[in-house]
């Protein structure tokens, strides 16, 4: 293959799927237990240098109490793959976790405005950076997950964005044309929230499944929170609702609300006024140290930080809003926040 | 005529842009708010798109995220980014909305930094996001923003979206699909399109109360004019209605 341009970011990981095979070859195909508490699941499966994938998309169905345990356990130099990464960014950039990043979308927040907090940590120097998009990074999962070593497609083509990739063009030896190449990448740990699973790992996902199932194929370690865990039985009584298969499952943690202060379809929508005094804390790099230390390193788990952010009766508040029977004033008020 | 502030202006203009039965790949914010009116008067099978996976929902309220729930709420579909951007790439997806820091006469959008060194920036912005694949592979894109010279730029400092990259066939020849690219820019004082000889891009038609001449003095290059330039059509009561009471009535966006 005619390879005419190269670009100039470094790929973090290994593309090899050969090297991926023998990690693949060695990995548990029983049915075992695999329920862990989410401290365990991070002392066991994510390490100091590591290379990082978050499922959901950012404020929508992250595995937060995982995040935050990374944060507790003083994880560093990770690799972070910034695959619509907003609020997930905005707490891993609060413990300066990862010194390198794969960006597709970081710092913004969508409808949110941006977070300062996040910006200071691109602009310090502190992380290298390797341009990609969106869909760029889904395809390097997918090729990941395909046993590929890349795949081929068409953005980024004759964009900056291309220029400061890890991608390569070559001209496609069917037509002819010029195609970027999307490099596989298999993180060393993926991290998923989910709505049901059971202790092996079978999980089911309601909803958009964003890359996720992809996502839990390219990466070397999952770790799954669910919102409850429920029978091997029910799993089998209907298989078609299996979004990802317990043998690419290294952990599985009980965490009811675990995605909050994001939201989780069908159950419980964003909590947009804790999303925004988080996005104000920022703006002061003091406050926002004090913020996040009694947000995280001041509760012993996701439990007690719940407790602080308003407990059962704030999370009963949420699921009205996410079904749409809240009364209007509390809607109103959850809209105002995001003005 | 009722009055309007110049949200209500953008939101409609790019609204009536939209066909019944085409496929529309949106954000949050404005160009939701435009594809949630046309759905709600003259395109009620506008098929609205989000890349995290929401495939033809009846939005109840503005989403979040495009991720959020409300973006499958009554869908026919959901699905994944995978099903989203692959659609994308294969054809099926006739409009999208950008947006960036800076645009440039060819349509390029600027999303990752400003200043002129990639690893010193002075500002970091998010980066592409779907942006670049959505501005690479959707048949028409357009852009809803705010005019003035800081974002309409000669040259931008990143080109994280194609446009038309520098002119006639750039976009080709560097393997983009043949047929796609920028179509509309709406903004507070003008449409503009684009000139087929030059790619480069035009007055199509001046909002009400607005001069060329002021559309040009809001811009950082020079901008030419369609043979004929037209006068922009304000709101009507039917628009500002829907969009006040159902689309917005918490004037999230056309509060701003």
């Amino acid at each position: 293959m005619n390879v005419l341009q190269e670009g100039l970011g470094e790929i973090f990981t290994d593309p090899d799927p050969d090297h991926a095979r023998e990690h693949f070859r060695k990995k548990n195909r029983a049915l075992t237990n695999k329920l862990m508490t989410v401290r365990e699941a991070v002392r066991r499966f994510v390490h100091d240098g590591d290379y990082l994938a978050v499922g959901g998309f950012g404020g929508v169905r992250i595995p937060t109490a995982l995040l935050h345990e990374i944060l507790r356990q003083g994880r560093k130099k990770l690799g972070f793959s910034g695959h619509t990464a907003t609020h997930d960014n905005q707490i891993l950039a609060a413990g300066e976790c990862f010194d390198r990043c794969d960006i597709a979308y970081v710092i913004g927040l969508e409808a949110r405005g941006l977070s300062p907090a996040s910006r200071r940590y691109f602009e310090s120097g502190k992380v290298k950076i390797c341009e990609w998009t969106n869909a760029g990074l889904y395809w390097r999962y997918q090729a990941a997950a395909l046993g590929v070593p890349f795949i081929p497609g068409r953005s980024m083509l004759g964009s900056d964005t291309f220029k400061y990739s890890g991608a390569k063009l070559a001209e496609c030896p069917f037509t002819g044309k010029p195609f970027a190449l999307f490099p596989a990448l298999y993180p060393d740990v993926a991290i998923i929230h989910v709505h049901e699973a059971d202790i092996y790992g079978n999980a089911r996902i309601r909803g958009s499944t964003i890359a996720d199932q992809t996502l839990a194929r390219a990466a070397k370690h999952v770790l799954l929170t669910a919102e409850r865990i429920i029978s091997n039985d029910d799993i089998r009584n209907c298989p078609s609702d299996t979004r990802i298969p317990y043998f690419a499952v290294d952990a599985v943690c009980e965490v009811p609300y675990g995605s909050y202060p994001a939201n989780m379809p069908y159950l419980y929508f964003s909590d947009e006024r804790h999303l925004k005094e988080w996005l104000e804390s920022e703006k002061d790099p003091v406050k926002h140290q004090q913020f996040v230390k009694e947000l995280i390193f001041d509760t012993r788990d996701f439990h007690e930080y719940l407790h602080v952010c308003g407990g059962l009766r704030r999370m009963i508040e949420l699921e009205r809003l996410e079904r749409m029977i809240a009364k209007p004033d509390t809607y109103g008020d959850e809209m105002e926040a995001l003005r | 005529m009722t009055a309007y502030n110049r949200m209500e202006l953008m939101i409609a203009v790019a609204a009536r842009l939209l066909e019944d039965n085409s496929i529309v790949a949106i954000g949050t914010g404005v160009p939701c708010a435009a594809a949630m009116l046309a759905q709600k008067t003259h395109a009620p099978n506008l098929m609205m798109m989000f890349e995290a996976g929401g495939f033809a929902p009846i939005l109840p309220t503005m989403p979040v995220s495009v991720g959020d729930s409300r973006t499958f709420y009554k869908a026919l579909m959901a699905t994944s980014m995978r099903d989203v951007m692959a659609s994308v790439a294969r054809g099926m997806v006739d409009y999208c909305f950008l947006g960036g820091a800076q645009i440039d006469p060819y349509g390029n959008l600027n999303s990752t930094i400003i200043g002129d060194d990639f690893a010193h920036p002075k500002v970091r912005l998010p980066g592409s996001g779907g942006a670049n694949d959505l501005a690479s592979h959707a048949w028409h894109s357009m852009v809803i923003t705010i005019q003035d010279k800081r974002r309409f730029v000669e040259k931008i400092d990143f080109i994280t979206s194609p446009g038309y990259l520098d002119g006639p066939g750039a976009r080709e020849r560097a393997g983009l699909p043949p047929g796609t690219g920028p179509h509309k820019v709406i903004t507070d004082l003008a449409i503009m399109g684009y000139d087929p000889k030059t790619c480069r891009m035009r007055i199509e038609s001046v909002h009400p109360g607005v001069t060329v001449e002021q559309v040009k003095a809001n811009t950082g290059f020079v901008l030419t004019e369609a043979d004929e330039v037209l006068q922009t059509q304000p709101p009507t009561a039917r628009e500002l209605h829907v969009l006040r009471d159902e689309v917005d009535p918490l004037r999230y966006v056309i509060g701003r």
